[in-house]
């Protein structure tokens, strides 16, 4: 695994979070939220198409070979759903308010997230591995599958256009984590897939997609961590 | 308040959100979703979700769903009212439930959510279940629960040494694994965590659950 250091406003000898993986999309949506919440941050390249996500060195941070992970000093977390809501937490106080005002408020986020997680995520993550994955590892695609992603994505998508016409994002008229969860694997629609009509033959999910990533801390990411697929 | 809940008591998630309520004790009533005749996908349940699943609640005019979501919701009022406090103490201790609650999303559920099809929802519509699939999930959750033994092995439950929501949202998928999937010796065979499911499917909570009318 290969330490990179991005020296950004080093403040003496503060020790700053790692996080493993930063060619890939999950880690780069916890990269997303630690630029919006202005915390410091190094990367630690993990080569997935190496298998350094599964040798014994990574096992002992994240047992079930996934990525991220982060290292905070001696505190360690693993799933970037997690480690989200843990900065956004922790740093309350800087950067954009990402959790809302209200219990309530945060409940409509926690709940798109959750849509997020078990109902967009699924069928594009599937997408990723057979579209863009299994042809740099020599793994035949299965249309059938390719053709129930989209299927989904886009039964999916119509209950987003139905919710953006009401509600500027998805939770409420505020960015939130809600919305910064979906940036970096959507970023693959509208570029590796060439699946963007998918976004824009949607009005109100075209002006969203516009708006949440044209914010800087995406353009930085990108910057910073070209995606490697 | 009383909180509505849109579900049924045969079902995973909403099983999880009674558990939930009934811990931090906050009164609800169950309105009965029919999902073997597919009542989740009219319209009348498709306004309160739009994806056509339950649970949904209504608390006053605060709607939900996501049952995960649900929970972290009755969590936190519980906690800021100074009542029960299911998420954890300090930030870090929250984020480990929250990692867990990720883990049971992204590597516990999937394989469960897979093997229900096959072995009982499949069957119920006349259809034959796919027992090689069957068999491929429960060769990668021997891999999955031998990390929860492991962490089991360090603290008594999977956010720390108190019982929260990462141990809770367990209990709906780890029963369908010992009943009606028939695989108690998954559970049985790794020693913590075997200890850790006769604590936590030993709470009234959760028996209070078990106990409501099918």
């Amino acid at each position: 695994m290969n330490h990179k250091r991005r020296k950004k406003k080093q403040k003496g000898a503060k020790m700053v979070v790692k996080v493993y993986g930063p060619d890939y999309a999950s880690p780069k949506r916890v990269i997303l939220c630690l630029i919006e919440k202005e915390i410091d941050y190094e990367t630690v390249d993990v080569d997935l198409f190496k298998g350094e996500h599964m040798s014994p060195q990574y096992l002992k941070l994240q047992p079930f070979g996934v990525l991220p992970v982060i290292e905070d000093g001696d505190y360690k977390l693993y799933e970037s759903r997690a480690i989200i809501r843990y900065y956004a937490e922790k740093y309350r106080s800087q950067g954009s308010e990402l959790l809302g005002k209200t219990i309530e408020e945060r409940g409509l986020i926690e709940q798109w997230l959750d849509v997020e997680a078990h109902i967009f995520q699924p069928p594009l993550y599937d997408l990723v591995v057979q579209l863009l994955i299994n042809p740099k590892t020599g793994v035949a695609s299965d249309p059938k599958r390719i053709q129930e992603d989209e299927e989904k994505l886009t039964k999916t998508l119509d209950v987003y256009e139905e919710r953006l016409s009401v509600s500027k994002y998805l939770a409420s008229d505020t960015f939130s984590l809600a919305d910064l969860s979906h940036v970096p694997f959507s970023n693959y629609l509208m570029t590796t897939l060439k699946k963007e009509y998918l976004i824009r033959d949607r009005k109100n999910v075209s002006r969203w997609w516009d708006d949440i990533s044209s914010r800087p801390s995406w353009k930085k990411v990108l910057e910073l961590h070209p995606p490697v697929l | 308040m009383v909180v509505k809940v849109y579900g049924a008591t045969y079902a995973a998630c909403p099983l999880r959100v009674m558990t939930c309520l009934f811990e931090l004790g906050f009164q609800f009533d169950l309105i009965k979703v029919d999902l073997q005749s597919g009542e989740q996908k009219q319209p009348q349940n498709l306004l309160r979700q739009p994806f056509g699943q339950v649970p949904s609640i209504e608390d006053g005019d605060f709607k939900l769903f996501e049952s995960r979501a649900i929970i972290r919701y009755y969590a936190a009022k519980s906690a800021s009212q100074g009542g029960t406090n299911l998420l954890g103490e300090t930030l870090e201790e929250r984020a480990l439930v929250d990692q867990w609650m990720e883990v049971e999303v992204n590597n516990y559920n999937p394989l469960i959510y897979t093997m229900v099809l096959q072995l009982v929802v499949l069957p119920q519509q006349g259809q034959v279940g796919d027992m090689e699939l069957v068999q491929d999930c429960k060769g990668k959750l021997e891999k999955v629960l031998d990390v929860y033994e492991e962490r089991l092995s360090k603290s008594k439950y999977l956010g720390g040494e108190r019982f929260t929501i990462a141990d809770l949202t367990h209990l709906p998928n780890t029963r369908f694994l010992v009943e009606e999937g028939g695989m108690e010796d998954l559970i049985k065979r790794r020693k913590n965590l075997h200890n850790w499911w006769l604590d936590i499917s030993s709470r009234p909570s959760w028996l209070k659950v078990m106990d409501l009318p099918k």
